[in-house]
């Protein structure tokens, strides 16, 4: 029974790191419709600034880690200002091409930089080993990861519901012409979500690294996830890839655990059958985009 | 701005040029060894090991051997083995190269066999672990190790040192299946007991679920095998879990505590026992130079992959010196076969019967040195042949 | 272009064979001899060309994105190197049809996957397909040979006469003469009123119902008309390299198609072919300079490609070409502009 929620808690772990990856990518592509394919490319250099700058420069590991948002968040924007701005109006495809082209690059200019090793990230003594809990263990390492990500989640919620600028942002993507018209600044308010985005990415890819493990092919392996959380929860609001996420992470951690031999089966399968389902995600609007 | 038309030219000479490149006339006093390892992908780590061993090493031994100029050729396979076999046909029929060396997984070896064999070009296989790779063809020569060598020693030590019933957790390829069946045979043999058996897939993100279940079947120890970039992180969830604390200790060939990464992977591997060919803290003054001389070269510390490498090498400039220069491969490989020379990582040969090496197997714990984390070698098996081949 | 009298004749009229068209392949049939040091690479982009224009008959023609196009490769793959391994059909151009047939029957059940939702779920659904059966190879690696792949193939001879040599002159010509037929097929079936009925789809699936257009039933025969291309580009790729690994089912495989074809251009058949030769040989290029940061400059050359556009490119690279045949033919023949770029 204890291991049962041992599982849960593992799985649930897993899942907020994946909407903490996931949730800026299913910013860009159901606010703006972009298919930003670069997104894991932002959690990789999340991840590196945080190793660089723990393990070289001795920073403690919680002061990494906003560093390791803001970088991301300012890389993110000087790309969306130079580059992106010029594709929102472009064919899928092209945005498919473009931001798979943008991530091979920034594959190899890490392995340059960095070497194509594994990272570690050296966390501090209170972070290590589990703590016990009525006979549960609990990582700590994993609880702090349930902490940080269900405060942004809820944070996320708030701005986009309560303040004005997520009533902007909203507007902005229901309808961007009229929204213009209303005065709304919607490059800026595109800009600065993309921002946001990208430092949420840089942010759980400082997180990962424990888990996941951080290389510079961090950005190829795991964009199939990425997609399979954003196209199974919907892309059109914060809780569907939330949801999606906590329920691929049960589903992951659950499947290796009772059924070790059925390895992948158990998500490419779930993602199949929901997909079958709901063809927009489980909380998709109805309408064809 | 750039100019659009140029660039619209280079684009098209470039293209041609492709297709005319790779056909350079070949000189008769220099030997050109194909070296195909993976150097983008999830592998790229052994390519670039392997490629810094050799670089250093024509660095400190000349680009000369028996007169004749040694080139090596990179090429970039990403561990996929059509790109290998692609790029080793290339190799031997357009390149002439003499020697075909590298290989980072065994499917990649494998492919390259029947070329080794139809172009008599010695194949010398310095990464791939499993021990069928030398009976596919007459001309391999192995200059890593087999994951039976050291499978089977640390059954045999863990039978020895009281550990009674082991759960084991390997990567689910020909080299983890060959690591977990040598373990199982000389380890039950012996009278230990196999309480749980995991096979996690090659790429794996989390490895929380299958230490669950490693905790979850109390075992005395556990055996792992997972391919060398993996282990830093299976390594820090043991010790995420706990696993460190309820003293099940984490025993298996070495690719898990490789030293590539070992230092950086946390305290918890202290104890670690493996049995494995090399470790960087092998206590001979060679080893002591190779380190001191790859860390200043490259700023990382080697690992057994640099090592294969560094062995490769020196195996092909010694068959050339003893043929003279001459390039017939039958000759190169009459010439490996029993060749015996002190390694970084102690004596070694080349098995004349199988062309498999022959190599002492360590056990080390791994323990602090200079405030570094080091695989410590505490004994020794001497000349461990591979005993995994089908035909005996 | 004037009114047509009837469908047919309109489909005719633009089926005729173009001076360009044969200019092509008589270049293709002369790099044959012009590089016969080369036929390794040559052949392996002939693969990939059939395996574009096997994603372009979807695409390009009746709009549907698929990221998991290496399902159907990896089965040819493997069909054709089980095949060949247990000696079922030892002969490999039968062998080759029936593992293509292997593949169009999963095209057809999985065809009713596909046409469901819109480009998003159907972008994850195929990819889905993908790694399914990628997991599934790896999981039965007793029949598979799992992570290590197939081993031991050997192809006997192509119609019991020519053997498959060492340096790749037979299997190059093998490639070529199954791609320049499968071509032909394509063609004819582009051209076709169910290839315009497919365009009709692709503009406008609404439309098109309600001329009368059987919208499901047509996108699912092309669905399965591009499995059995696949197919057999994926028997061409274990017969001719002898190899059949899990990487034939690998996401990167069906990502690297999708960038071919984008390059080359959809819509238009030879999209598929000129991308495959554009991308091979850009990456041999990078390869060879440097072994190790060759992504870099092919992501480079990606989003240049991209910020530029595509019709600009095409129609710089299009210039010579076109300026020949104005002057040799004395008209303004227009060498194959693809159709997607066209206003």
């Amino acid at each position: 029974m204890t291991t049962l929620f041992t599982i849960l808690f593992d799985g649930v772990a897993y899942g907020m790191l994946l909407f903490v990856l996931a949730c800026g990518l299913a910013v860009t592509l159901g606010l703006m419709n972009f298919v930003n394919l670069a997104h894991g490319a932002f959690a990789m250099t999340g991840g590196y600034i945080c190793a660089v700058l723990v393990n070289q420069q001795g920073w403690g590991f919680f002061a990494a880690l906003p560093l390791a948002f803001v970088v991301s968040a300012v890389i993110g924007v000087a790309l969306e200002r130079t580059l992106y701005r010029h594709l929102y109006t472009r064919s899928h495809l092209d945005q498919v091409l473009f931001s798979i082209g943008l991530t091979f690059m920034s594959v190899a200019a890490v392995d340059y930089i960095m070497g194509s090793s594994r990272v570690f990230i050296k966390l501090p003594a209170a972070l290590e080993g589990q703590i016990d809990l009525f006979g549960v263990g609990i990582g700590r390492y994993r609880l702090m990861i349930v902490v940080i990500c269900g405060l942004l989640t809820l944070a996320l919620q708030l701005i986009l519901a309560k303040t004005r600028f997520g009533s902007r942002l909203r507007a902005a993507v229901d309808d961007p012409r009229a929204a213009i018209g209303l005065g709304i600044n919607v490059p800026q308010v595109f800009a600065f979500t993309f921002a946001f985005g990208c430092g949420l990415a840089g942010l759980g890819g400082a997180l990962s690294a424990e888990i996941l493990g951080l290389d510079p092919y961090f950005p190829l392996k795991f964009m199939i996830y990425f997609l399979i959380v954003v196209t199974v929860g919907g892309s059109s609001s914060i809780t569907g890839p939330f949801l999606a996420s906590l329920l691929l992470g049960i589903a992951d951690v659950a499947g290796k655990y009772y059924v070790p031999k059925m390895g992948p089966f158990v998500i490419y399968t779930v993602m199949i059958v929901i997909l079958l389902w709901r063809p927009n995600g489980l909380f998709g609007r109805t309408a064809a985009r | 701005m750039f100019n659009r038309r140029n660039m619209l030219l280079a684009a098209s000479t470039a293209v041609v040029a492709g297709l005319v490149a790779g056909a350079p006339a070949r000189a008769e006093d220099t030997v050109k060894i194909g070296l195909i390892v993976p150097m983008t992908g999830g592998q790229a780590s052994t390519g670039k090991q392997i490629d810094n061993a050799i670089k250093l090493y024509m660095q400190q031994h000349g680009d000369t051997v028996a007169g004749k100029k040694i080139e090596v050729i990179l090429k970039d396979d990403a561990a996929v083995p059509d790109n290998t076999k692609r790029l080793a046909q290339e190799l031997i029929v357009n390149d002439k190269v003499n020697f075909i060396a590298g290989f980072g997984v065994t499917p990649a070896a494998l492919a390259a066999a029947p070329l080794a064999t139809q172009g008599k070009v010695p194949e010398i296989v310095m990464a791939a672990g499993t021990s069928i790779i030398t009976e596919r063809s007459p001309y391999i020569v192995r200059t890593s190790f087999t994951l039976a060598q050291s499978s089977t020693i640390i059954a045999d030590w863990a039978v020895k040192n009281g550990i009674k019933k082991v759960a084991t957790l390997t990567s689910d390829y020909a080299p983890g299946n060959d690591a977990l069946n040598f373990f199982k045979q000389n380890f039950t043999a012996g009278g230990g007991e196999i309480v749980e058996e995991v096979k996690v897939p090659l790429a794996n993100p989390d490895f929380a679920p299958f230490l669950q279940r490693m905790k979850d079947s109390k075992p005395d120890a556990m055996f792992v095998f997972v391919p060398a970039g993996q282990g830093g992180n299976f390594m820090k969830q043991y010790a995420e879990r706990g696993l460190d604390k309820t003293g099940i200790k984490v025993i298996g060939p070495g690719d898990v505590t490789d030293d590539d990464l070992l230092n950086n992977m946390g305290d918890a591997v202290l104890g670690t026992v493996t049995a494995h060919l090399y470790s960087a803290a092998h206590p001979s003054q060679m080893n002591k130079d190779f380190v001191t001389a790859y860390k200043k070269a490259f700023n990382n510390r080697p690992g057994f992959m640099a090592v294969g490498g560094y062995d490769g090498i020196h195996l092909i400039y010694e068959a050339l010196k003893k043929t003279n220069g001459d390039t017939n491969g039958d000759k190169l490989i009459e010439a490996m076969k029993g060749m015996k020379w002190e390694s970084p990582r102690g004596p070694i040969s080349i098995d004349p019967d199988t062309r498999d090496i022959v190599q002492n197997i360590y056990i080390r714990k791994v323990e602090k040195v200079d405030g570094e984390l080091y695989n410590v070698e505490f004994a020794t098996f001497e000349a461990v042949k591979d005993s995994g081949k089908t035909k005996k | 272009m004037t009114a047509p009298s009837d469908v047919s004749t309109s489909a005719m009229a633009s089926a005729r064979w173009r001076p360009s068209e044969f200019a092509f392949w008589i270049l293709v049939l002369a790099c044959a001899f012009l590089f016969p040091s080369r036929y390794l690479i040559m052949t392996d982009i002939l693969r990939l060309a059939l395996f574009a224009m096997s994603l372009d008959l979807i695409l390009g023609y009746a709009g549907i994105v698929s990221l998991g196009h290496a399902a159907f490769f990896g089965v040819g793959a493997y069909s054709a190197g089980l095949l060949a391994l247990h000696g079922i059909i030892n002969e490999p151009v039968i062998a080759l049809v029936a593992a293509g047939l292997v593949a169009t029957v999963l095209g057809f059940l999985t065809s009713f996957l596909v046409i469901r939702g819109v480009d998003l779920t159907r972008l994850m659904v195929t990819l889905g397909i993908a790694l399914l059966l990628e997991a599934l190879a790896e999981r039965f690696s007793n029949i598979t040979g799992g992570t290590d792949g197939l081993q031991g193939i050997e192809m006997q001879p192509i119609l019991g006469m020519f053997a498959f040599d060492m340096f790749g002159k037979t299997g190059f010509f093998y490639s070529l003469i199954v791609l320049f037929l499968m071509f032909l097929l394509a063609r004819r079936v582009v051209h076709s009123p169910f290839g315009l009925s497919l365009r009709a789809i692709k503009n406008n699936p609404l439309r098109a119902a309600a001329i009368g257009v059987p919208v499901n039933r047509r996108l699912i025969a092309i669905y399965t008309l591009a499995a059995f291309y696949a197919g057999i580009a994926g028997a061409l790729f274990t017969q001719t390299t002898a190899l059949a690994s899990l990487d034939v089912f690998a996401f990167e495989r069906s990502a690297d198609l999708m960038l071919v074809l984008v390059i080359g251009g959809t819509g238009y058949l030879y999209g598929g072919l000129i991308g495959a030769v554009v991308f091979k040989m850009l990456q041999e290029l990078f390869q060879t300079i440097t072994p190790q940061y060759w992504l870099f400059w092919i992501g480079l050359v990606l989003i240049v490609i991209v910020m530029l556009g595509r019709e600009r490119i095409h129609r710089w690279v299009l210039f010579v070409p076109n300026l020949i045949i104005r002057q040799l033919f004395g008209r303004k023949a227009v060498v194959a502009v693809p159709e997607s770029d066209a206003s």
